[in-house]
């Protein structure tokens, strides 16, 4: 008779059958016998984090910045809701997580028992699915189909609760064979048809545009570098959103910037003034297409997506294309080789005009901004940060506000799965565990965090795991006292009443770092900013950077609610009028 | 223009309302009507009946059929996050006014009330399949399958006829012929 293994010992050859190698977690009464076996399992690693939402995006910046999917052990009962932050936010920008939780045992389930919570009810509506394992014998191949799950199709995050009897019955485990081909839905639905149909909508196409977004980098790297052929042959011009960042250089000359409502003046007007858009694995968010009615007006629209239900949703498009990313663009790749190998120089003519317009927008410089000797400049601040280590492999996490649009209006990035920020969900407290979690996956990369004083302070909690772990994170604090993007809406929208957005009693984030361990580095002005940048480079510890900001920037250029993209607001001669000085700040 | 005081755009122009019957074959697990309920609830759509139960006790496949309303983007909307669904096997979509299939839905009505009412209110019901579960002296329990309007208007009219409790299941379908939907 072959072995018997306990659910905890299958739980961990589920694991190593999936090459997993790092799981985050928290251990709590449920999840016992799972711990309890971490000692005989050496393959995988376990980070102990100390909050669950901390494994949840810790995890999620490991699956980032590795495209393989992230894993995170939780307790039973506020083990898992506080895990919920971390799945919605997964959930919402499509990266693989496995989510393990323990239950009260099987018999207790409805009594409320201690640390009893409905973890599948709660987590059902941000998981793309979820199992509560109710029978020894379907343990095995449900970690395996939440895998299966996670990182096919649309990524996305799952679930399995584990209640701890089912974690102490035995049954035999079966070797896992890893199948090439998945056996659950189909994905790639596109036909040479459409490909045909593309290309012919590019060659008549006078005022194109490349709309591509975060799907592409789910893709895989290979997409990556597609999409830059495709770019190069056809001479398109190109933008890109939030998540997609990194899919094509950022200081290429055919790159227009982001787009959206922080998004560059270039790219906006282009998407607006376009006759030909062809978004790749984006899905027209409200923040990138502001007025529908007015969206984009003129324009043949095509949309590659792996999901189905992510066409049609915001915006009606004329030509679908389902399927994963890579293997579109490759097809059409190969079909303009085939069909038009000049494509470029043909369409050189054509697109010229367009071309010469984008010069113009682009002339405005709309991520310009007034800067100061007296005062850091945020966006200052990111500019000397990306000159300083751009020549490393840096990979940047953010958390959410200004910082992170300054972030990626000034910090250009040349790779994929270097830039990790919370888009879909817009998470506050993202960038601190997620940069744990890309640390841990690249032990010797340069890793920043560009954070703001406010977000960074709802998941502070984890610098403990960086430096128990020694992972010399850098945590770059632009400190301007407020809930920046807050203010800056209360200032636009709400008459100046800035009511709640500046917080009054700040740590000391240097004694903060001490106190952690950590190293703690202060930059006040701008001549000193630099040795502070290099300073903080070079240490080879976790490092808490208060970059002390003019607290009243604003992000700009921005489109204003109910806006479409050709009437963005422009910056610094606005903000001029609008400065609050001295005592005020904690009154009004 | 009012100034808007959101960073959220407005709402556009509204399309035209539609209603759909839409069938989904899930497989019968725990969880999976909240599943699919859920997705409804979570996103915003309306749900008008539900009519849930195995239909295959081999196979463990249950019949969900759900009638609903909104404009085509958004009953688009719904088939495509169905399908999306790991328990969901197909999903089938059919326009009310659709003839090629058939609508049914049962509804039970207890009558309280003389002899006369009672019999009224049987004749009322007599096109509608009527068949009576139970009688007392003083009541009727009738069962009747019907279009789900008859119904509505079944129940209004035999108000007079002493009717005290109405009880109906959600509307069911199935296509005409000889095909079944694949």
């Amino acid at each position: 008779m072959s072995k018997l293994y306990s659910g905890a010992e299958i739980v961990f050859k589920c694991l190593e059958d999936q090459d997993v190698e790092i799981v985050f977690g928290y251990p709590g009464g449920a999840v016992l016998p799972i711990y309890d076996e971490l000692k005989n399992f050496n393959s995988v690693k376990h980070i102990l984090v100390r909050h669950e939402q901390g494994a949840g995006h810790a995890a999620e910046g490991y699956a980032r910045s590795t495209g393989k999917p992230g894993v995170l052990l939780v307790t039973s009962g506020p083990g898992a809701t506080n895990a919920v932050t971390a799945l919605t936010d997964a959930y919402m920008d499509s990266v693989p997580l496995v989510c393990i939780s323990g239950q009260v045992p099987t018999h207790l389930i409805g009594t409320d028992a201690f640390q009893e919570a409905d973890t599948t009810g709660i987590t059902r509506p941000c998981t793309k699915h979820n199992w509560l394992v109710k029978d020894i014998k379907d343990l095995e191949k449900t970690i395996h189909k939440a895998f299966e799950v996670a990182t096919t199709g649309r990524p996305g995050p799952v679930l399995v609760d584990i209640p701890k009897d089912i974690q102490f019955l035995k049954t035999n485990y079966k070797k896992f064979k890893k199948q090439k081909k998945t056996n659950g839905k189909v994905h790639n639905l596109f036909s040479q048809k459409d490909i045909d149909e593309l290309i012919k909508l590019m060659s008549k196409a006078s005022k194109p545009i490349f709309y591509t977004g975060g799907g592409v980098i789910n893709s895989g790297p290979k997409a990556s570098e597609l999409l830059r052929e495709l770019v190069n042959t056809t001479g398109f011009p190109i933008t890109s959103t939030l998540q997609g960042l990194g899919s094509y250089p950022g200081d290429d000359s055919q790159f227009l910037g982001m787009l959206g409502m922080h998004g560059s003046y270039e790219a906006n007007n282009a998407m607006h003034d376009c006759d030909l858009m062809i978004n790749i694995g984006a899905r027209f968010d409200d923040r990138i297409t502001g007025k529908i009615d007015e969206f984009s007006p003129k324009s043949k629209k095509v949309h590659i997506d792996i999901d189905p239900s992510s066409i049609n949703k915001n915006v009606k498009v004329d030509l679908p294309i389902v399927g994963d990313v890579a293997e579109v663009i490759n097809s059409t790749i190969k079909t303009i080789k085939k069909v038009k190998p000049d494509f470029a120089k043909s369409n050189k003519q054509k697109v010229s005009k367009w071309w010469e317009q984008i010069q113009k927008w682009r002339s405005i410089n709309s991520f310009n901004f007034v800067n100061s000797s007296e005062t850091i400049k945020p966006q200052y601040a990111v500019q000397r940060l990306y000159e300083l280590t751009k020549n490393k492999d840096t990979y940047i996490t953010t958390e959410v506000g200004q910082h992170q649009m300054w972030a990626a209006q000034h910090y250009k990035f040349n790779k994929p799965n270097r830039w990790m920020t919370s888009g879909g969900l817009g998470t506050m407290g993202y960038g601190l565990p997620a940069a744990v979690g890309v640390q841990v996956a690249h032990p010797n990369k340069l890793v920043i965090d560009i954070a703001g004083e406010a977000s960074v302070l709802m998941t502070m909690q984890e610098m403990s795991t960086a430096v128990q772990y020694s992972l010399p994170i850098k945590i770059f604090i632009l400190n301007n006292e407020y809930m920046g993007m807050v203010r800056q809406w209360q200032e636009l929208l709400h008459d100046k009443n800035y009511s709640e957005s500046y917080t009054a009693a700040l740590p000391d984030f240097v004694k903060l770092a001490e106190a952690y361990g950590c190293v703690g580095i202060r930059a006040t002005s701008p001549e000193e900013l630099d040795d502070k940048i290099i300073e903080m480079i070079n240490t080879d510890r976790p490092v808490i950077f208060d970059c002390r900001v003019d607290k009243q920037e604003n992000c700009f250029p921005m489109i204003p609610s109910g806006k479409p993209h050709n009437q963005m607001l422009l910056g610094p001669k606005d903000q001029k009028e609008n400065k609050i000085t001295g005592k005020g700040k904690t009154l009004v | 223009m009012v100034k808007s005081k959101s960073a959220y755009s407005i709402p556009g122009k509204q399309g035209k309302l539609d209603t759909h019957i839409i069938v989904v074959w899930v497989d019968n697990e725990a969880g999976v009507l909240a599943r699919v309920v859920g997705l409804f609830s979570g996103r915003g759509y309306n749900i008008e009946s539900l009519a849930v139960a195995e239909v295959d006790l081999k196979m463990n496949i249950s019949r969900i059929t759900i009638v609903t309303t909104g404009t085509p983007q958004v009953i688009n909307q719904i088939k495509l996050q169905l399908k999306k669904l790991v328990p969901v096997h197909k999903v089938a979509d059919f326009k009310r006014e659709d003839k090629k299939v058939i609508f049914k839905e049962m509804a039970l009505f207890k009558i309280v009330g003389n002899q006369s009412k009672k019999k009224k209110a049987l004749k009322a019901c007599k096109k509608y399949n009527a068949v009576i579960l139970d009688k007392s002296n003083k009541s009727y329990v009738i069962q009747i399958t019907a279009l789900r309007r008859e119904i509505d208007l079944m129940s209004k009219n035999l108000k007079k006829f002493g009717l005290v409790s109405v009880s109906r299941t959600g509307a069911v379908a199935m296509t005409r012929g000889s095909e079944i939907f694949k």
